[in-house]
């Protein structure tokens, strides 16, 4: 079986978890929510193993390259590590709401790399030959899934405060009642955004070593660069604004959702503008 | 006049205005709002292209405004200082409060403050007191690096803290983005960046600056020895590699094949390959074919000096050289750029493509004109920067990482342990407090808590 085969499969995976942590939502069942997590475990699993196959299958080439290195293949990473970290929280805080928003963006990014884009392995370009590659994309989609991640905990957050104001009831029942308090949301996204805070700064800096030893400059203002830095400064506003003047709740769900498209833009506006990191 | 500073603690409003959060926050997002501007219009452009893509009016409030080399505009400049004082204000007004804080000259534990914290546990032991003080507290000073005991009037007070430094973390993150500012400034002031193009078997000593038109000499020669493109079997490139000597008074003092991602460096200067293309050499045929009679007249030429049209029609200069010109989105190819004389016109600019000899005749004037007997060769592209402010940089990088990890997961704990007498027994009680109430807290406690009441039932008794 080739890696692409494998992509395919755990597309629908990815599918098959979204639906059930749907499903885990709207009935409230503890089966659905289990088979769910199980689910998206399996599509995690197979995730890796099919970037490893790639890795494998680039090496009987005779290119032997890190499966990261165009938009198809950061997209199959990128799936990967927003259903490990998501995997994560729920684990910690056992929390399966997510779930949901988790296993949709994996299954989309997937699915989205699956049909739209080549799965050629190509060799690389002289520019990517540089042991710096796996440090930097890793570090950046780390960073990028712990955003993606914040911006589903913000989404449920804005959604369920529109959906509170309806109601004057204290309790809210319901869908809207499963989706976890106020309180743990807001400190599940600033947990969220930390982790992605640190992991976007080790992603930018391997970025501006590697750039030092590639083009002989650590910044250049190429727009990958502006635009990661954009989010990075969009996301240090956020932490200021909560930890020095008390911002919570709504503001900065707000603040997480302009960092998430800041973010989006960084990783795929950035290939409509030229510059040195449209790699597609 | 304004107050003094030092008088009642209250502070003057200059350093109020700079020490304030609401600032930072305004200068942030001004910072990333305006970098914005910067990847929608290309930077550091050619005017022409420019004025044809945005119209006069747009050019012009454009170049007013600096947004065709933003970046390094006073403007961008004056909000990247602003953010710096910004953050060493900040720092300091915050610091000099926090110092006390993690530095106290007498540290002391106030139980009062742990009575209503939420993550407090409570449990009932059956051993006196003083058993489990003798129990707990070796782990208490093994798991804190500040500890104390103090006896009550019905039992013992354990306290245990740790990580009060932590609270220097973003000091370390602030710290870090003024070396990164400092370490720019020493780049931009002592460093220099330009870019070389050296045929195979020429040498070159004198490097282009963007910012300077007369560029930068340095004291040896490169020489490119070879250059070599090898290409995967698709057709993409595979490697840039040219061999480059450096000579200095007629002594080679290096020589070393460079790549893309392995550079030459040498006395502080950084030798990068960055482009390749092909130059023609020196001497080439113009060839004018008079578009009635289609008579063909061949002219020797070079760069830079006029040569004559047939019949007293004019001069052609050849000025320039390009390996892939585009026109208006066309590839060209290799294409000369040349400017054309005629007696009785103005000037005109004209391209001559060797790849598309008949591109010219659509120009539809009398002579069409081609140019031929070109002999290529390769040239490197080499990109040569000199960078002192580097490891002032590195080391900010560095302080980021450490700093932003300390700053978002370590954190200042204390816990108190209550062991109060009741009856045979005792009631213990353990809460925790952290810097800026980290849930984790809640974690710690509950896992020192399992640990203590494992502790006490190991040795004997009976958990409740």
């Amino acid at each position: 079986m080739t890696s692409s085969a494998i992509f395919s499969i755990i597309t629908f995976v990815y599918g098959a978890a979204t639906l059930l942590y749907i499903a885990a939502w709207v009935f409230k069942k503890s089966l659905p929510g289990k088979l769910a997590t199980i689910t998206l475990a399996i599509a995690a699993v197979g995730n890796l193993a099919g970037i490893l196959l790639r890795w494998v299958e680039s090496h009987q080439m005779g290119i032997g390259r890190a499966p990261l290195t165009n938009l198809y293949e950061s997209l199959i990473f990128f799936a990967l590590t927003i259903a490990v970290l998501y995997l994560f929280v729920e684990f910690k805080y056992r929390i399966r709401m997510i779930g949901a928003i988790a296993a949709l963006i994996s299954f989309l990014s997937m699915a989205y790399a699956a049909l739209k884009l080549n799965n050629a392995i190509q060799p690389l370009i002289p520019a990517l030959q540089s042991n710096w590659l796996i440090a930097h994309v890793m570090a950046c989609f780390i960073g990028y899934a712990a955003f993606t991640i914040a911006f589903g905990i913000s989404i449920m957050f804005l959604v369920k405060s529109t959906g509170d104001m309806k109601p004057p009831a204290a309790q809210p029942v319901g869908m809207m009642g499963r989706i976890p308090a106020f309180d743990v949301l807001d400190d599940l996204t600033h947990q969220m955004v930390t982790f992605g805070f640190l992991f976007l700064s080790i992603g930018i800096i391997t970025g501006a070593v590697w750039a030092n030893q590639a083009w002989g400059r650590y910044w250049g203002w190429d727009p990958k660069e502006t635009w990661s830095l954009v989010t990075w400064l969009i996301y240090a506003t956020l932490l200021h604004a909560r930890l020095m003047r008390g911002w919570k709740g709504k503001k900065i769900a707000i603040l997480s959702f302009v960092g998430f498209l800041a973010m989006l833009f960084t990783y795929f506006g950035v290939n409509l503008l030229p510059g040195l990191h449209s790699y597609q | 006049m304004t107050k003094s500073s030092s008088t009642g603690g209250e502070k003057h409003p200059v350093w109020k205005f700079f020490a304030s959060v609401k600032l930072s926050v305004t200068v942030l997002l001004s910072l990333a709002a305006t970098s914005v501007i910067g990847t929608l219009i290309p930077q550091n452009g050619d005017p022409e292209a420019y004025l044809h893509q945005y119209g006069e009016s747009l050019f012009k409030l454009f170049t007013a405004l600096d947004f065709f080399d933003m970046y390094h505009s006073g403007w961008f400049r004056a909000i990247l200082c602003l953010l710096t004082i910004n953050i060493i204000v900040c720092s300091i007004d915050r610091l000099t409060a926090t110092w006390k804080i993690i530095f106290p000259k007498h540290p002391s534990f106030d139980a009062n403050r742990f009575q209503k914290v939420k993550n407090r546990e409570a449990w009932t032991a059956e051993k006196s007191p003083e058993a489990l003080h003798d129990l707990y507290h070796p782990y208490i000073s093994k798991r804190f690096s500040i500890s104390l005991s103090k006896k009550t009037e019905d039992g013992y007070l354990l306290f245990g803290e740790k990580g009060r430094w932590t609270r220097l973390g973003v000091y370390a993150v602030h710290l870090s983005i003024i070396l990164m500012v400092i370490g720019g400034l020493i780049g931009s002031i002592r460093g220099f960046d330009g870019s070389v193009n050296i045929p195979e078997g020429k040498s070159a000593d004198t490097i282009l600056l963007h910012n300077d038109p007369a560029g930068k000499k340095l004291d040896f020669q490169i020489r490119c020895d070879d250059f070599d493109l090898t290409l995967y079997e698709s057709g993409m490139p595979k490697e840039y590699r040219s061999r480059l000597s450096l000579i200095r008074d007629g002594k080679t003092l290096v020589q070393r094949d460079i790549l893309v991602n392995d550079p030459l460096r040498f006395e502080g200067i950084n030798i990068f390959q960055s482009s390749y293309g092909e130059m023609p050499a020196d001497h080439f045929t113009v060839t004018f074919t008079e578009r009635e009679s289609g008579l063909l007249y061949d002219v020797e030429a070079t760069f830079d000096k006029p040569v004559d049209m047939p019949n007293g029609t004019g001069q052609l200069i050849v000025r320039d050289f390009k390996t892939n010109f585009s026109y208006s989105g066309f590839n060209l190819g290799k294409t000369f750029i040349c400017t054309m004389i005629p007696t009785d016109k103005e000037p005109e600019p004209i391209l001559v493509s060797v790849d598309h000899p008949r591109f010219d005749m659509m120009r539809k004037g009398d002579f069409v004109i081609t140019i031929s007997n070109t002999s290529f060769k390769y040239y490197t592209g080499l990109q040569v920067t000199r960078d002192p402010g580097v490891p002032v940089v590195y080391v900010g990088f560095l302080f980021m990482i450490i700093g932003c990890y300390i700053t978002f997961f370590m954190f200042h704990q204390s816990v108190c342990i209550q062991l109060s007498a009741a009856g045979n027994g005792t009631e213990v009680a353990i809460a925790g407090i952290s810097g800026k109430n980290r849930p984790g807290m809640n974690t710690i406690v509950r896992r020192i808590s399992h640990h203590l009441q494992r502790l006490s039932t190991t040795c004997k008794g009976t958990p409740k």
